[in-house]
């Protein structure tokens, strides 16, 4: 075994194997420090969860080339303003009821899980559900009891999983948080459900607000 | 020794008897994944079937966790079954070792039965120690979680010991450590937060850096052992090649997590770090390819043990092209944008699972049994060799078929639902009811049966070879395995 030409050595690639494992392995933990930091709630990729008591928008960015998610008025969800603490316990429990009922192995959160139903990471967004003023309360019928609320023309129904009105509001909750997550531009040209506020009754509109603008 | 053909644990060694425990257990679990699996894909077809019964995410559910169970056990049981020959010792601590190994089939009934007939709970935590986590693929109630953390743990400690007490040959080194990451990877799994970005980011260490990391340089091992058991390949080559592999593997895999990190709230840099390294994963998968074809070419073909050879080759082959091509073909984030989370992952799954994984657990498999059976000849020639000739066909047209399948579908879905229709709730079900997508699915459920069918006759190969044959097992030309 003497004179062993580098490459076709054991103990070179041995040692190689540790370094090369070891030096990724490091590198990864302060990519992980940082990430971590970034997508805690309340940063500005993963806002806090008060975040609901706002409205929350998809809109174009011309800067970044997608679009991102852009937090409106006040629009407080369930027509109730909550506190920090409170909101994260609402999409707390929302959150353990999508986990509870697994709908991670029907839908995609974010785009992870099951391919069976549709992606929720902007499902507060969808144009379905008619109009923002029916928005919540259809919402959580449908979570409530979707058996008879077919949506499409294959027959592919979401099953009652036995979701209590309290769930199906904290879930609401959970989803209309998520939808503020700053995904890079995931899912891509979606179009938003019309937040805009109607013209004649509505109340003043405190500020220009970008929110609003309509997506190309 | 023993009269050849007949099967007894008289011919093993007391790692070897353990390990034929956790190999039984893996292959019913297999035929539970089968089963699922073909109930969920008749739900494509016809949402009504089991409607409120078994829904679609209880099937599926069952489906994957079956799958990630059952190659558990075999990897178990195939380092159990190395653990002697390779160490030179008796397994330290096999009784503790067979105690764990009651307990974990106990804990993994429990929890089929749970997910079979309690399915959802409340939305509250109990539900998540008690039921269901909700978490793609570690569904596995909290209990169990800890439960799976305390039997690997002792399995874990039998093998550290036994190559303690024995020797530490390459192989055995790798395999220690590469279990230490592979155990301690699971416990990224295993806590909760109200956060999805912060789940998702922890969930795919565990995902990714099992299957693209950890479990990848245990079949590395596995394939290792098994080149030097079926052919005679000189350990010093083979364990050249496994240091290669384990560079270019963990070099590529670790920060070719990223993949993961391109939409899920995770910052920008991961589009780069993520595409690049990612971009890099299948050189070690053509490495492999390389070694394990140029060796059987090598040694002619002339193998101990012919069902295992073939598996061996077809997971290089199944490796590289499950893991490797249709891998590679969605990593970049430019093509991610639109295939992540459509059926383009699912045709990926699936080939990259089965080429991977399966395939190393079936040639385990047959290597036991060769032994099992005392040593009984398995090479050309073999009595009733048509069985796992044409079980090892039909898994594997059946497979490319659901691949190609979803593959199409998961292409019209990338156009219709992503590209030109934006991902809403009307856009995903324009793409659902298209033709193209129904029939993808439709000969993803023709190739289902077919692997199906392929699965059976496995099952019954695997109970019947060599139980005719009265010749020896051929001897291995070179015989310096040991060196
Ligand atoms: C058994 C599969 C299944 C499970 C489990 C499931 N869903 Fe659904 N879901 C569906 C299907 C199918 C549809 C489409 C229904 C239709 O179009 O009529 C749907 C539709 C939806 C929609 C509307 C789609 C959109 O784009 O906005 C929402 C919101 C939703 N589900 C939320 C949930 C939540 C939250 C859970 C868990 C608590 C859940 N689903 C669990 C199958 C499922
Ligand atoms: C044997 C090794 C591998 C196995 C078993 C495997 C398996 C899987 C599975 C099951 C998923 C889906 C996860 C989910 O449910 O969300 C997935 C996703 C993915 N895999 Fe692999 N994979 C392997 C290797 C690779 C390699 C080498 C690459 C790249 C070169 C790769 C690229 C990807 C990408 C980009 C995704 C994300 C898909 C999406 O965005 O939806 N995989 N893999
Ligand atoms: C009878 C054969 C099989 C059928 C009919 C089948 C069917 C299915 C179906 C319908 C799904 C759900 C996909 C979705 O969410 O839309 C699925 C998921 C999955 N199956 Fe199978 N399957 C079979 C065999 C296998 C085998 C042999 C393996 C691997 C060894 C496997 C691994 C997986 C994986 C990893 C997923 C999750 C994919 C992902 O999330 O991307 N399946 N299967
Ligand atoms: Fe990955």
């Amino acid at each position: 075994m003497a004179q062993e030409i580098w490459w076709a050595s054991t103990s070179f690639w041995r040692k190689s194997a540790i370094w090369v494992t070891g030096f990724s392995f490091v590198v990864l933990i302060f990519l992980t420090f940082d990430t971590v930091k970034q997508i805690t709630a309340g940063s500005p990729r993963v806002p806090a969860y008060s975040v609901i008591n706002n409205r929350i928008d998809y809109v174009f960015d011309a800067k970044r080339n997608f679009q991102v998610p852009v937090i409106g008025p006040e629009e407080p969800l369930f027509g109730k303003k909550l506190t920090e603490e409170e909101a994260e316990a609402l999409v707390s429990h929302g959150k353990l009821t999508t986990q509870a009922k697994n709908c991670m192995d029907c839908h995609t959160l974010l785009g992870n899980g099951a391919y069976y139903a549709p992606d929720l990471t902007k499902a507060w967004l969808d144009p379905s559900w008619g109009s923002k003023e029916v928005r919540e309360q259809s919402m959580v019928e449908f979570l409530m009891d979707p058996s008879d609320k077919l949506h499409n023309s294959i027959g592919r129904r979401m099953p009652k999983l036995g979701i209590t009105e309290e769930e199906a509001k904290a879930t609401v909750a959970f989803l209309k948080w998520m939808s503020s997550i700053d995904t890079n531009g995931f899912p891509a040209n979606f179009k938003p459900i019309d937040q805009a506020d109607a013209p004649a009754p509505a109340t003043a509109e405190p500020a220009a607000e970008v929110g609003a603008a309509p997506v190309q | 020794m023993s009269v050849l053909g007949i099967l007894t644990s008289a011919n093993l060694n007391g790692g070897q008897k353990l390990a034929t425990k956790y190999f039984t257990v893996a292959i019913a679990l297999f035929g539970a994944q089968v089963l699922f699996g073909l109930l969920a894909g008749i739900q494509y077809l016809n949402p009504d079937f089991l409607y409120g019964i078994l829904d679609f995410s209880v099937n599926r559910m069952l489906h994957i966790n079956a799958m990630v169970v059952w190659l558990l056990f075999g990897f178990i049981g195939s380092v159990y079954w190395l653990l002697e020959d390779e160490s030179g010792a008796p397994v330290v601590g096999l009784g503790l070792g067979n105690l764990i190994f009651w307990v974990f089939t106990l804990a993994v009934v429990v929890v089929v039965l749970v997910f079979l007939l309690v399915q959802v709970g409340p939305g509250e935590l109990k539900s998540i120690w008690l039921i269901n986590e909700g978490r793609e693929y570690i569904e596995a109630p909290r209990w169990a979680d800890i439960g799976i953390v305390v039997c690997v743990l002792a399995f874990f400690f039998n093998v550290a010991a036994t190559f303690a007490k024995g020797k530490f040959t390459g192989i055995g080194g790798v395999l220690v450590l590469d279990l230490i990451a592979l155990a301690g990877l699971y416990l990224a799994g295993m806590w909760y937060t109200p956060n999805i970005s912060m789940d998702q980011h922890w969930w795919w260490w565990v995902i990714h850096l099992w299957v693209e990391a950890t479990w990848e340089v245990l079949v590395g091992c596995l394939m290792a052992y098994g080149l030097i058991t079926t052919m005679g390949v000189r350990r010093r080559i083979v364990e050249t090649w496994l240091y290669i592999e384990v560079a270019l593997m963990f070099g590529s895999g670790i920060l070719g997590l990223g993949h993961h990190y391109f939409w899920i709230g995770t910052p920008e840099y991961w589009f780069t770090i993520g595409g690049f390294f990612s971009a890099l994963e299948p050189i070690p998968l053509v490495a492999m390819v390389v070694h394990a074809v140029f060796d059987a070419g090598h040694h002619k073909l002339k193998s101990t043990n012919h069902p295992a050879l073939a598996w061996i080759i077809a997971q290089a082959f199944g490796n590289f092209f499950g893991a490797g091509v249709w891998g590679f073909m969605h990593t970049l984030p430019q093509i991610n944008l639109y295939t992540h989370g459509t059926q383009w992952t699912a045709s990926h799954g699936h080939l990259a699972f089965f080429g991977a994984y399966a395939t190393m657990v079936i040639a385990f498999l047959y290597i036991a049994l060769q032994k099992w059976r005392g040593g009984v000849y398995m090479s050309s020639n073999l009595a009733g060799a048509w069985k796992w000739k044409w079980a090892i066909f039909l898994l594997h047209a059946g497979l490319i078929a659901m691949v190609m399948g979803m593959l199409i579908a998961g292409y019209e879905q990338s156009q219709i639902e992503r590209a030109i229709g934006g991902s809403d709730w009307v856009a995903y079900f324009a793409a659902q009811s298209h033709r193209w997508f129904m029939q993808g699915m439709f000969w993803r459920q023709i190739g289902g049966w077919v692997f199906a069918s392929g699965f059976v006759l496995l099952a019954w190969d695997l109970m019947t070879i060599g139980k005719r044959e009265t010749r020896p097992a051929v001897q291995n030309e070179t015989a310096e395995a040991a060196a």
